[in-house]
């Protein structure tokens, strides 16, 4: 089974780092993982993405191209990958930034993670982890401690805390999250 | 001063290579193509890097600008690519083993100085992390722009050496093999990667270092006064002094004998042109590499090299479903070029399809095997756009000529 996961948005949101997280979750689980990335030459602002796959055999082509799940961060990137999603794939939105949505799918998860990460972390700067946290939770694709422990390898010691404590109410919001 | 300089040089020894052993992980982990590049030069006993970061490449510079002198290497980051070149021919000619890594514009640039490296045979690694191009192009964007230019990119002939690899292991493996070539051949070899495979994270598990196979430079045996730093008597392998070690030698760029002196003697540049022309060809079966994947019942063939082939072999696991007959051959080495492979999967296959991420390079080989060799069908599938070929992309085309 090979499970395909793009992470979308702009520039600056950490979508890059958050990918690298959960595939190195997938790595400490011992499942086969590409990621790879698209980005704009620009360090901030602009498109960025990440993909994850998550396999039990050979991955042979290593950018997601029909997605079992998508999060969208921005409008921009909603509407630019919304219909590579698979029919019964979970889409996850955050309503801070993408207000119109032009697919009515059974799988959409929507919370405003920006807004949230700024009431409760005092920064928009988790938004990712945050996010990557809610996705997991949603599709239970790797496990929650491994999700933990793979943030605690690829964030520097000083943040470590900060981005438990985001990973936590993203955990939250899925547990609560009500249709 | 001199004598410190030439300390640093000194290769590693047995009891420093068990300590690193020790240090470094030997679980898998998450590994970018760039970082196994990097790790694969240290494991390969790389200790000279000198270079001018530029993406897609820049992550190789800066692991190695903190590895190599964790392990009394040097790391300078130097002006521009064509000091990068030159610096690490120098290096070599000291003992050192040497590496660089670029993108295509630093690769433009370098080409003089690989010319160079090539005519004093001087053993160094060029690694060109591929962008979009032409110029500065799309920096973060793949192409395979770079096939053609990895082979004639510097002016006269001069038969290249350059490996291509698919995976993030494979890079890492490759590179350990671009260093050795390159000690064996006395000759610069190119690696090149994709952006993608070098911005790319794959789960990896290196091996052990004592299972990694090490290759350095023959040194002469002679007294100092008989040692020739050209020896063609060595089929086509000639041991190499390094400055500082007693033997007298000359470096220079212009035609030389077998001492490295310049010569307009005919006889003479007949046999140094020669030299590096057999030292290439009549190696070829050991410089050769390819992969078959699926190809033994194959009557469509795809013929595609790095990250290509990847694509390549998703599509070829649909059309399969499909009971479409479909086989890959991909060249690990892609220069020489792996004629008698591509001949054999002419004469056996009724269509071959090239793919190719540029405005194609690899056709031109294929046709120039095809002519005389069989009446089957070569299709180039191209693309310039600094995106990749999806699975479908190429399933429509093998679809197409099914």
């Amino acid at each position: 089974m090979s499970y395909e996961i793009r992470l979308s948005g702009s520039g600056g949101q950490g979508l890059i780092l958050a990918g690298i997280i959960l595939a190195r979750a997938a790595v400490i689980e011992k499942k086969r993982v590409t990621q790879t990335q698209s980005y704009g030459p620009e360090s901030r602002g602009g498109y960025s993405r990440a993909d994850v796959i998550i396999s039990d055999t050979d991955i042979y082509f290593p950018e997601a191209t029909n997605f079992n799940c998508l999060l969208a961060l921005t409008q921009e990137a909603c509407d630019k990958y919304l219909f590579d999603l698979r029919d019964s794939g979970i889409l996850i939105i955050d309503t801070t930034f993408v207000k119109n949505l032009a697919l009515a799918a059974e799988n959409t998860y929507e919370a405003s993670f920006t807004d949230i990460a700024q009431e409760k972390l005092g920064s928009p700067i988790s938004t990712n982890i945050m996010s990557l946290a809610f996705l997991v939770k949603i599709t239970g694709i790797v496990k929650e401690d491994s999700l933990k422990q793979a943030i605690a390898e690829s964030v520097k010691p000083a943040f470590v805390d900060l981005n438990h404590k985001a990973m936590k109410i993203g955990f939250d919001l899925a547990k609560n999250y009500k249709k | 001063m001199q004598s410190k300089k030439t300390k640093t040089l000194e290769p590693q020894t047995e009891t420093k290579l068990a300590e690193l052993q020790q240090t470094r992980e030997r679980r898998t982990v998450l590994m970018q193509g760039n970082e196994a590049v990097a790790y694969g030069a240290l494991d390969a006993g790389v200790n000279f890097f000198a270079g001018y970061p530029i993406t897609p490449s820049t992550e190789i510079a800066e692991i190695l600008s903190v590895e190599l002198p964790k392990r009394n290497g040097v790391f300078v980051q130097m002006e521009d690519e064509i000091a990068s070149i030159c610096a690490i021919t120098g290096a070599s000619l000291a003992g050192a083993k040497s590496l660089t890594a670029t993108s295509g514009p630093g690769f433009s640039l370098m080409q003089e100085g690989i010319g160079y490296a090539k005519i004093t045979e001087t053993p160094c690694v060029v690694v060109n992390v591929q962008r979009m191009g032409p110029s500065t192009g799309m920096p973060t964007s793949p192409a395979q722009g770079d096939i053609m230019q990895s082979k004639w990119g510097s002016h006269g002939d001069s038969p290249a050496i350059v490996l291509y690899p698919d995976s993030v292991k494979e890079s890492y493996e490759l590179t350990i093999r671009a260093v050795n070539l390159s000690e064996k051949y006395r000759t610069c070899v190119i690696l090149l990667l994709d952006e993608v495979l070098g911005h790319m994270r794959e789960a990896v598990c290196l091996p052990d270092l004592a299972n990694v196979r090490v290759i350095s430079r023959i040194k002469p045996t002679v007294p100092p006064h008989w040692y020739k730093h050209y020896d063609e008597n060595q089929k086509y392998l000639s041991p190499l002094a390094s400055y500082g070690e007693g033997y007298r030698f000359h470096v220079t760029g212009l035609t030389h004998d077998s001492h490295g002196f310049p010569t307009n003697k005919s006889t003479e540049a007949f046999e140094m042109m020669e030299r590096l022309r057999k030292k290439i060809s009549y190696n070829i079966r050991d410089l050769v590499q390819i992969e078959s994947h699926k190809m033994e019942d194959a009557t469509i063939a795809i013929f595609a090299a790095g990250i290509v082939s990847r694509a390549a072999k998703a599509a070829i696991v649909m059309a399969r479903a499909e009971g479409i007959k479909v086989g890959l051959l991909r060249p690990l080495t892609i220069w020489p070029f792996p004629d008698d492979a591509v001949r054999k999967m002419l004469r056996n296959v009724e269509t071959v399809i090239v793919p190719e991420l540029n405005q194609g390079q690899f056709i031109g080989e294929i046709q120039r095997l095809t002519k005389d060799k069989s009446e089957s069908n070569v299709i180039s599938l191209q693309r310039c756009d600094g995106t990749l070929f999806t699975p479908n992309d190429i399933l429509r085309k093998i679809k197409e000529v099914s």
